[in-house]
């Protein structure tokens, strides 16, 4: 009777297993089917704090503490910081480029995942002697004096890694610069040289209705400049086209004043762009 | 409850990871999905450091952490040295060995 007591845990421990693991297959599964990729690195990231609490639940403290400093704190923000680099234009495609390829690739894993759950189904776990016992000198304490005993060799082998791992990073993202960087003098220079764009960049913004710098300026015949919006927002397609709202704003307006007037009769207001600029 | 609930939730998350590997095109999002399959690996190394009675378990998943860590830091400056020589960081673009 003890030892079946000893084999199951607490129902504090059952309940939270239940709606956190819950909460961590759905943060997984939106890890693979959102569409961004900022979605799918949020939805990482809550799905490791969950196994950091599992963690600590099955005794293992320290590792919770360094799971949550490790890869929340510094995986996944290293995951963002390259998805903030690279994402402005990469858009993921969600086009099959191989037939068929995205339902195998399913079958393929739902084949792997009934193997995976009938292999430990049909395991003989029936070992189970909690954590008690090993933590009872303090769980970093034990961990300390297995990793410098039993794992020294392993854990000095991990340090050349890293360092190998660094200076593999730096390698791969430097960039040698091959010229001197124009000075602003030749920069200016070449302007004038090109014949275009002498003056500075025009600026953004219709400064009757709105100054905002996503909104391109109009040229004179009343259409955008793209010229006006920095580079990423036009990467992006961010701007804001507000040459049309305006004239819009002006019909709706007039038909009240008509309406108010009790005028009906009028030419009816058909502004079209077209014909202005014609 | 059974403490093999555990592993369950291990083995799932890892094929979740390991579909994703195989569905997804975005290469960041695809290195996420490594990263969610060590994450069950080490649930499953935690799981049964526990139901053996001594922290070997929770050695090995100490070092798979420091594994990963090395792993995204070199796999991350692959990615973006990737982007920039073709703007682009989807995995299918990079079929320059392709007849």
């Amino acid at each position: 009777m003890s030892a079946l007591a000893a084999y199951s845990t607490s129902t504090g421990e059952a309940f939270q297993f239940w709606v956190l693991g819950t909460v961590a297959v759905i943060g997984a599964l939106a890890t693979v089917f959102m569409k961004r990729a900022v979605h799918s690195a949020l939805s990482l990231a809550g799905t490791m704090i969950i196994l950091a609490i599992f963690y600590l639940a099955n005794g293992a403290y320290f590792l919770g503490i360094v799971q949550i400093v490790v890869y929340t704190g510094a995986i996944m923000m290293l995951f963002l910081f390259v998805v903030m680099l690279v994402g402005v234009t990469a858009a993921d495609s969600l086009k099959e480029t191989i037939k068929g390829q995205r339902w195998l690739a399913v079958l393929c894993g739902l084949g792997f995942g009934v193997l995976l759950f009938a292999g430990i189904g049909n395991a003989s776990l029936t070992e189970f002697n909690g954590t008690g016992q090993a933590n009872a000198n303090g769980n970093v304490e034990g961990l300390a004096t297995l990793i410098f005993t039993k794992y020294v060799f392993a854990f000095e082998i991990t340090g050349a890694l890293l360092i190998t791992a660094a200076i593999g990073a730096m390698v791969l993202t430097h960039r040698e610069r091959t010229e001197r960087a124009k000075t602003q003098r030749e920069l200016s220079e070449q302007r004038v040289r090109e014949g275009k764009h002498v003056p500075p960049l025009p600026a953004p913004g219709v400064y009757a209705r709105h100054n905002a710098v996503d909104i391109a300026g109009l040229l004179p015949d009343g259409t955008p400049s793209e010229l006006t919006v920095s580079k990423t927002l036009r990467e992006r397609g961010q701007i804001r086209d507000v040459s049309a709202e305006a004239l819009n704003d002006l019909k709706a307006l007039e038909q009240r004043a008509e309406e108010r007037l009790e005028r009906t009769e009028i030419e009816p207001a058909t502004f079209k762009r077209e014909e202005a600029s014609k | 409850m059974n403490p093999v609930n555990y592993l369950y939730l291990s083995a799932l998350l890892f094929t979740i990871g390991a579909t994703g590997v195989l569905i997804r095109r975005n290469a960041i999002v695809v290195f996420m999905c490594i990263e969610l399959m060590l994450n069950a690996c080490n649930l499953a190394f935690v799981t049964f450091s526990r139901m053996h009675g001594n922290l070997d378990g929770q050695i090995i998943a100490f070092f798979t952490m420091v594994v990963a860590a090395a792993e995204v830091v070199v796999g991350l400056a692959i990615i973006v040295s990737l982007f920039r020589s073709r703007h682009s960081a989807s995995v299918d673009d990079a079929s320059l060995m392709k007849l």
